[in-house]
């Protein structure tokens, strides 16, 4: 059953509330650890921690615009094998929804994770993050949390990573626990709602009073979503103009050194040992000179359109659109639009959405007798 | 585009394309030298990355060519074969590589003079559509530096 509940703010401090929170579900026993996003000891850096002591989650802080990582291949890492604990893990909605593949995949269990998602306003790249962390003091995101919010919640996207100023998706369907932002006064309180017995269970237990939904919730979110519809169209058109021919997509790519950190970033490059790394690739010297003989030249390394092709043949019916993958590029190359563009595309063809539906196949895991008579034929 | 003799890379199945082929070949039926065939065990072991190799090292056409649906000797390769094309088909025209330069098609064992036929049909298909386009207009394997 859904249930509903405020969480009072206190002296604004929306990210004391979330700790206490975080905090009172760990102690009440039912779950062993929490994965969330927590600063170092000089708060610089935001990254993943796994905190089974509640004290440690003073340093919890699932609110700063802060995204170095996919935490889904962490949540696979934890889950993948049974441990026999239980562990409740604060992710972002693109998380979640490449968690959700992942689990299709076979690498990674939700049985054991109860889901927590704040209500996502974006974030910043890795780098626009490392410089402001520089700057330190009330400039840095983290100073004060509630301004980031209601910044992002009156649409001011100009700053966070570009696949945050198209995301779609700021409100995750299947979380077990949603804290919510949008259409409350972030000063005040913010929602809690589950959507999941697993999440009705543990807000039973902490005994929060229940409420009603605030009544423009949904339609925040409609119009937010509305917008960044906009941007996403905006971003597709532009992108699509850039790489419509091979030769296209050979200059979109010509600052790629080949160091696979896109894959890497990946949280739905699935394969345990990618082909790019097997002996299909290590070409035997004589083939290079065959290759340079036959063109008169051989950019080198050779295969870069081919592993970001192969790439899009291999993940993109799985694509969350995430980001990670232009976050990950030393080159500033803007992989994710050209990855999204396609996704789009690739989804559409199979009546898919990858994240959206834990019950539905992966359209590639699966296949019909009588299907897609388009696609035969001369 | 007259003059232009494409290539046509053709992913054949063992056991009832190839079959088709060398039929086509004892019954002395001809078709046309722009077919390049390379046998596979099933149209099921197509990675689509072959297919984009095939397209990267400048072939004007891919064709994959397997069992009639119910006649896979694997049971079901040509069935995931079958979503395989259909996940190219919606990559390959974002890049600039349309559709109708992916072919799928099932031609059976005693499927002989189909078989030429098909070829036929599809050397005329190529010729019609030119080299796949570049910016410049000029053929792609003389176009893009990247791929060998």
């Amino acid at each position: 059953m859904k249930r509903t509940a405020y969480l009072n703010i206190n002296h604004e401090d929306i990210l004391q509330s979330i700790r206490w929170f975080l905090t009172a579900a760990l102690k009440t026993g039912e779950i062993d650890a929490v994965l969330v996003p927590g600063r170092r000891d000089d708060g610089r850096s935001i990254m993943p921690f796994l905190v089974s002591d509640p004290s440690q989650l003073e340093s919890a802080d699932p609110l700063s615009p802060a995204f170095a990582l996919s935490s889904a291949k962490q949540v696979s890492r934890l889950t993948h094998r049974p441990s026999g604990k239980k562990i409740a893990a604060v992710l972002r909605p693109c998380e979640i929804r490449a968690l959700i593949e992942l689990v299709k995949l076979k690498q990674a269990d939700l049985d054991p994770v109860l889901i927590i998602s704040v209500d996502c306003l974006g974030a910043y790249t890795n780098k626009d993050w490392m410089g402001l962390s520089e700057t330190g003091g009330k400039d840095m995101p983290y100073g004060d949390p509630a301004r980031f919010i209601k910044q992002q919640l009156a649409h001011q996207d100009a700053d966070v990573a570009p696949a945050c100023r198209v995301c779609v998706n700021p409100v995750s369907d299947h979380a077990d626990i949603r804290l919510g932002l949008f259409g409350m006064d972030v000063s005040r309180r913010l929602l809690i709602e589950s959507s999941t017995q697993k999440g009705s269970d543990l807000m039973e237990l902490l005994s929060l009073d229940s409420c009603t939904e605030p009544e423009d919730r949904k339609k925040r979110i409609s119009d937010f979503v509305t917008k960044r519809n906009e941007k996403r169209d905006a971003m597709f058109k532009n992108t699509s103009e850039k790489t419509d021919s091979l030769g296209k997509l050979d200059r979109y790519f010509e600052h790629c050194v080949n160091c696979y950190n896109c894959r890497v970033a990946c949280p739905v490059c699935y394969c345990r040992e990618c082909v790019f790394n097997t002996d299909v690739f290590d070409h035997d010297p004589y083939q290079y000179m065959i290759w340079a003989r036959r063109k008169g030249a051989l950019k080198l390394p050779a295969d870069t359109l081919f592993f970001h092709l192969t790439r899009l043949a291999h993940m993109s019916v799985s694509c969350v659109g995430c980001g990670q993958c232009s976050n990950a590029c030393p080159s500033g190359i803007p992989v994710m639009e050209l990855f999204s563009l396609v996704a789009g595309d690739v989804q559409a063809a199979f009546d898919y959405r990858a994240g959206n539906d834990p019950g539905q196949a992966l359209p590639l895991s699966e296949f019909k007798e009588k299907e897609f008579p388009d696609v035969v034929g001369v | 585009m007259k003059d232009h003799q494409p290539i046509i890379i053709a992913f054949v199945c063992n056991w009832c394309t190839y079959t088709a082929a060398d039929l086509a070949g004892t019954s002395r039926l001809g078709y046309p030298d722009n077919i390049r065939l390379i046998r596979v065990m099933c149209t099921g072991m197509v990675d689509p990355q072959y297919v984009i190799k095939a397209f990267l090292e400048g072939a004007d056409m891919v064709l994959v060519s397997g069992c009639h649906p119910g006649d896979c000797h694997y049971i079901n390769g040509n069935y995931k074969a079958r979503r395989r094309i259909k996940l190219l088909h919606s990559i390959l025209p974002r890049i600039g590589i349309e559709k109708d330069r992916l072919k799928l098609t099932w031609i059976g064992a005693s499927d002989g003079m189909e078989f030429a036929r098909t070829m036929k049909e599809l050397v005329l298909k190529a010729k019609a559509m030119g080299p796949v386009a570049s910016p410049s207009g000029s053929a792609t394997r003389k176009q893009h530096g990247d791929e060998s």
